[in-house]
């Protein structure tokens, strides 16, 4: 009796919780195809207002543009970023010795500094270079980050040294061995860094707001920071435009959850 | 220096051995994010002291010592603004850790029926951006919004609350936020971590006669710690740079109540005459915090 009353329990809370996690995405969804006044009266079932809405939300805003400066920035800063992380990755791992062991140490400390410490003396030498709302400014801050480098070097672990040892014997280069065994072999890994990247850089919002202050190059976050600026707000519009810059990072989500939470939990191992 | 010694040594660098030849290699892989986070993050972070150092308005600047720093200690708003980094700090992490906690022991039991369901949707807040989020629990408890009007209709209140107008609710609005975006994410690290713990244990615990809560404080709680420890770190770090929520919500209101240290930051460089000396010298006291008590934090768990 008491072990059922406590599995109910267990139960009861873990629904609760599920249905926490998922309700202000199901609010937000249903409240882009409703109009503002069926979102204000507490509206829980789809409407048929989405079209509307989308015909809204393009009269004020170039929206397509925003999704096109974000796509752009977010592949270019993870092509970026994982090769570099993981050619620097696998040079920790592979070619290991004291040296170079210190300097990752010395990289990791490059975790403890805040992007608000950065951005005031970055702003000023991008703006000196003339790199103001571009997309070079917007990616070159985070293309290596101790935390990718970490990953891909643990990762490197398991990548076996006998492969390595074999293709030296048959002639195979250095650079060779990276490109042409290990970037196959490791593709779990870089999976997993992809997701993390992507979402980070579809995410980001500090550091474009300070970089990119021209309109053409507005992204979809700060397009729909920008949507509240003003003293009337339409639900409906702004709910679809939520759900526009939410959707592509909730398709990575699905389609790889299994390399995102190993990702994530890759610095535990 | 004999002849015959240097050009042993000249021979030697232009005919390399195999193995220097590798660890050649070996640093010219770690060269370009060597040379990037060096650029990007180290070199940035001096420079913002040495600017911190420095006042006036615009490209104007003049060396003031530390007169920033003094000044720094007199502002209201930046005070207020740490003082509300740290309360968000102290109320929000320890609700956040030991929720993700529970919620990855029940996971992690193998019995459990839709487990992978329940995973997956507890979890599905991390791929909502920050600013997305916001917009949507500023919209659930604007005056108008859907709390309100649930409440409302319950028959719980009569007319709406203003709850992004009083200091402490909206607190409360951002802490929920922040809780409910953030708590899968430290979930996974947790079942991570529990999967390197043998199931035997579990049985022992259970056969000995071991509830729930005992299991939850004996065995995962203590073999947990290393991985609660490095949570807790990135979440001190992350509340301590507090911005898209601070600025999304609330705006900082009402009267810089929720304002964040990041969000006073960016406003006295980019949205007034910026004092670049200023808020140098404010961002710096940012990353003293982070070091100081990510350092802190890595000290007490080791200890125990």
């Amino acid at each position: 009796m008491k072990r059922t009353l406590g599995t109910a329990f267990k139960y009861l809370f873990l629904i609760v919780a599920a249905g926490l996690s998922v309700f202000p995405l199901y609010w937000m969804a249903v409240s882009a195809t409703n109009t503002s006044q069926a979102v204000l009266s507490g509206s829980l079932i789809p409407g048929g207002s989405l079209a509307a809405n989308y015909r809204t939300l393009l009269a004020g805003q170039d929206v397509w543009n925003a999704m096109k400066n974000s796509f752009i920035n977010a592949f270019l800063q993870t092509f970026l970023a994982l090769f570099i992380c993981s050619l620097a990755g696998y040079g920790f791992e592979i070619y290991h010795d004291r040296g170079k062991d210190r300097v990752m140490s010395i990289l990791l400390l490059a975790m403890m500094v805040p992007v608000a410490a950065t951005m005031i003396p970055l702003f000023r030498m991008f703006s000196r270079m003339g790199l103001l709302n571009t997309y070079t400014a917007f990616i070159l801050p985070a293309v290596s980050t101790p935390f990718l480098i970490m990953m891909f070097r643990q990762n490197a672990r398991s990548f076996p040294h006998d492969i390595i040892e074999a293709a030296r014997i048959d002639g195979v280069s250095e650079v060779g061995i990276f490109f042409k065994m290990f970037i196959p072999t490791m593709k779990s890994t870089y999976a997993a860094a992809m997701t993390i990247t992507f979402m980070n850089a579809w995410n980001s919002y500090l550091w474009p707001k300070v970089i990119l202050q021209s309109k053409e190059s507005t992204t979809m976050p700060m397009l729909i920071a920008n949507l509240i600026a003003g003293y009337v707000t339409d639900y409906g519009s702004l709910m679809l435009a939520v759900l526009l810059c939410t959707l592509p990072t909730i398709v990575i989500f699905f389609a790889l959850q299994r390399f995102f939470t190993e990702g994530i939990a890759g610095s535990v191992k | 220096m004999t002849i015959g010694q240097s050009e042993k040594r000249s021979s030697k660098w232009l005919n390399p051995s195999l193995s220097q030849r590798q660890n050649i290699t070996g640093w010219t892989f770690l060269l370009p994010a060597s040379l990037m986070i060096a650029w990007m993050s180290f070199y940035p972070i001096i420079q913002a002291f040495w600017l911190s150092l420095q006042s006036g308005q615009g490209t104007r600047l003049a060396f003031a010592g530390i007169r920033n720093y003094q000044y720094l200690l007199k502002d209201t708003i930046f005070r207020q603004s740490m003082i509300n980094n740290f309360l968000f700090l102290l109320i929000q992490v320890p609700i956040m850790l030991v929720l993700a906690l529970v919620l990855a022991s029940l996971l992690n039991d193998p019995k459990l029926k839709f487990r992978g369901l329940f995973r997956t949707l507890i979890f599905l807040p991390c791929a909502t951006s920050l600013v997305s989020y916001s917009i949507i629990f500023r919209a659930l408890f604007d005056v108008n919004g859907f709390v309100n009007t649930m409440l409302i209709r319950a028959g719980i209140l009569t007319s709406g609350i203003n709850w992004l107008n009083d200091p402490w609710t909206a607190r409360m609005v951002i802490i929920l936020a922040l809780i409910w975006r953030w708590t899968g994410y430290n979930m996974v690290f947790y079942l991570a971590g529990l999967q390197s713990i043998e199931p035997s244990v579990y049985e022992a615990a259970l056969i000995d006669g071991a509830n729930w809560y005992q299991q939850f404080r004996k065995i995962t709680v203590p073999l947990l710690r290393p991985i609660i420890l490095l949570t807790a770190i990135l979440s001190t770090n992350g509340t301590l740079q507090l911005f898209d929520e601070s600025i999304n919500i609330t705006r900082g209101g009402p009267a810089n109540m929720t304002m964040t240290m990041s969000y006073y930051i960016y406003k006295t460089t980019f949205q007034q005459v910026p004092k670049f000396g200023y808020s140098a010298a404010m961002s710096f006291v940012i990353f003293l915090l982070v070091a100081v008590l990510a350092l802190g934090q890595m000290k007490v768990g080791d200890k125990r």
